[in-house]
Formats: structure tokens, sequence, C-alpha cells
């Protein structure tokens, strides 16, 4: 998965997307999640980031990231690799 | 550095819900960097708020209605600049373009500058003609024709099917979803600006627009992009917000390129939910949210005032994204007095 480049986003979890115009807010993990996608990671490496650090079982948590990934996909925020 | 001093009318004072671009104009004049100016307010009517704004207008005067003919607003214009020895003219309403066009020579003759579109590119954008320019230029437009009786409109539905836009010749656009409402707005519109009126098909997404300065040579000169963020019931952004779009921007220069335009301009656009972008109108002027593109480093104003002048402002490079404006309205406490010279003496 690759983040839109040009997404600009905030510490606070606001993003911007410069080519639409489009804003969103996303909360604090969906914000560490865009994070990790904008330093390169996978999604397994995104998973394994998160369930270390959070009480959450990687079922639960990768069900979770597929829906939060389909959100982001549909405002073009994010691609699938090619 | 010494500073020359410009005096420029402008028009479209009316900032009201649906605003003229004058103050915003002026606004942008009065940020300047290359010149100062002294502003003359140029008003069809005496309610326009610009002309109680002295802040930002040294004087104004009444002018007459396009509809009265251009003889009477030479008349008009020869009596102002004895007064005031105009150096430039920025016209901002669709209506009066043409009246100002056929007296730009004219105009120049007794020292008043304007950079306007040729009459040829004025015809050819306009709404009534925009499926043609389409075609020729290679540019995606909404399928559209002009009507001049209600009963053509049912000739059409088969090919522009509800919901319909129905637009006037210079304003005014509704969304008819059968043919009792398309008939509606077609009387409202031909009772308002006349024939002809404009059946154009739907396209639903979302609006962008670009202001920008063709300097008549095919070069652009300043381009903004632009997402509405807030829309008024009459269609106008309220709030809008600077974008990075290439391919918005490499359509800008293919429509200055390929029609040499002359002058400010606003693409309307309508990006449909495939990405795809379709040209919705072109306005021959600049728009009322010009001052966003001032605010993001394309003073159009300042750039078109130097065209007028011949000069040859360089293309700006760039200008800030993600840069919003928020319009807000605001009552001003008018003496009577004012009000009543204005209105007496079409002057103040």
């Amino acid at each position: 998965m690759k983040i839109n480049q040009n997404l600009a986003v905030s510490e606070s979890g606001f993003l911007f997307n410069p080519g639409t115009g489009e804003s969103f807010t996303v909360n604090p993990i969906g914000a560490e999640i865009i994070a990790l996608f904008r330093k390169g990671m996978t999604q397994d490496q995104v998973i394994d980031s998160i369930t270390d650090q959070y009480h959450v079982d990687r079922n639960t948590f990768e069900k979770d990231l597929q829906d939060f990934t389909g959100i982001l996909k549909t405002y073009s925020l994010l691609k699938q690799d090619d | 550095m010494i500073k020359p001093t410009y005096t420029i009318g402008v028009t479209g004072l009316n900032a009201i819900d649906s605003p003229g671009p004058g103050i915003a104009v002026i606004r942008g004049l009065r940020e300047a960097a290359s010149f100062d100016v002294r502003i003359i307010g140029l008003a069809y009517e005496t309610l326009e708020p610009g002309i109680y704004m002295h802040n930002l207008i040294d004087k104004t005067y009444l002018i007459p209605y396009p509809s009265t003919g251009t003889d009477a607003l030479l008349d008009r214009l020869i009596y102002i600049q004895k007064q005031e020895k105009l150096d430039i003219i920025i016209p901002n309403f669709d209506a009066e373009l043409y009246s100002f066009m056929k007296l730009e020579s004219r105009l120049k003759d007794i020292g008043i500058h304007m950079f306007l579109p040729t009459f040829d590119q004025f015809e050819e954008r306009h709404k009534v003609n925009l499926s043609k320019f389409g075609k020729k230029y290679g540019i995606n437009v909404p399928e559209g024709i002009a009507i001049n009786d209600p009963s053509e409109i049912y000739k059409h539905i088969d090919d522009l099917e509800f919901p319909m836009m129905i637009k006037g010749k210079w304003y005014d656009a509704y969304i008819a979803y059968n043919q009792d409402q398309a008939r509606t707005y077609f009387n409202k519109i031909v009772a308002k600006w006349g024939l002809p009126v404009v059946l154009q098909k739907f396209v639903h997404g979302t609006e962008y627009n670009v202001t920008g300065l063709g300097d008549g040579e095919g070069n652009l000169i300043a381009a903004v992009p632009m997402r509405k963020q807030y829309i008024t019931d009459k269609g106008k952004a309220w709030a809008g917000i600077s974008i990075d779009d290439e391919e918005l921007l490499e359509l800008t220069r293919k429509f200055v390129r390929s029609t040499g335009w002359r002058g400010g301009f606003e693409l309307e656009l309508m990006k449909s939910g495939d990405g795809k972008y379709f040209l919705m109108e072109i306005n021959p002027r600049i728009p009322a949210w010009v001052y966003l593109a001032v605010g993001v480093g394309q003073n159009i104003p300042e750039a078109l005032s130097l065209l007028a002048l011949g000069q040859k402002p360089t293309s700006f490079g760039s200008y800030d994204v993600g840069k919003l404006f928020i319009r807000y309205s605001w009552d001003m406490i008018v003496d009577r007095s004012e009000f009543q010279n204005f209105s007496l003496k079409g002057e103040v």
C-alpha cells in the first residue's frame, strides 16, 4: 500500500489532499497508521507494529485495518502497490 | 523605489450574496507591489455597497446600464475622464463587457486603457457556443444547446436527460428534474436575462474553478485552481481552498494557448465521479473570489493592469496550496446624506 505522496498530515490527524482540496480528520490511531504507511511499511509491518504496541489481537486489528484502508482508498488517499 | 500612481476605474461594486468581483479586484490593486492606486468606482445602482466603502474606493460615479447603449456609456465615461484622468478601467460584469469592448479604442484615445478579450474570444466561449468550443479545442464540455422557445425542451430530453441544467445567457442556472420544472426555469430566466436559454447535460460531481490571466499571445500569466468548499443557494463559493492539480493547470494552459486568451478569466469545471473534468463555463473576466489568488501569491488585478498599460509582466511561477478564502457579510452604517448625494448627483 502506498499513501498518496502529496497528502499533508498533521500530528493531530488532520489530512489535506492538495490535489483535490479535500480534508479529513482521523483519530490518533488512524494518524499513527498513516504515519507508518508514510514510512513505507507494508500492511503486514503495520499490523506487526500496532499489535506489538497495543493490547489488540492480530485478527481483530487486521479486520479493522482492512476497513480503514478501504476508506482511505475510496478517497484516493491510499493506493494498492503496483 | 518610487512607484507610479495609477487611477483605475472598477465596476462590479455589488458586494452582495452573489457578489460582483469589484471589491476583490480593488483589494488586489491596493496591495499591488509595482504601483500605488487611486480607485474610482463605477456603479450601476445606488445601493452597491462598494460606493460607501471609502477605505477602498476614493470616489464613485453612477454609470448607465449596458441596455441604454454604448453612446450613453461613452458620454458618461468622457465626463468622468475629465474629472478623474483615469489610466485604466477594469470592467467586471459579463453583461457590460461587450459595451466596453466596443469602446476599447475610443477610450484609449482619451487615455483609458483596458485589457479585454477580443470579440471572437468573447463570442466563442459564450455559454450558447460552449459545445462547439469544446469540440474545436478538444476540451470535455457537457452537451448543450441554446433554445428560444420552451417547446424545444421536449426535443432534447432524449439527448440531455433529466436532471438537466437550465442556464441564462448571462447569469443564473437551475437544475430541472422534469419538463414542468424546465419550463418554469426557462420562463424565469427569459424574464430576467432574455433569450436564448441554454440547456446543458447535468454532470454530477465536485466543483472546481480556476482563475487566470492570458497575455493575448497564448501565454498564461497567472492561474490559481480552487475547490469550492461552501456553496450558497445561488451556487456561489462562500469558501474555497487553493489546490495543486497539474491536470487542471494543463487544461488552463491549453485553453489560453489555443485561444490566445486576452485578459482575466474564470474556468468553471466539474469533476465527475470517475475523475474526469468537464468545462461547464468560461467567464471572460476576473471572478469575485480573485482575492484568494492575490492571497496565495498571484496578484491578477495588478498583472492585468500592467498588461493594459502595455507592459509585460512575467508569469507567476507558483502559488501557496491549501489556503482558504472564507467570505463574510458585514453591515455598514451609512449616513442618509451620502445615499442622497449619490442618488441625486450620481457621484460621491
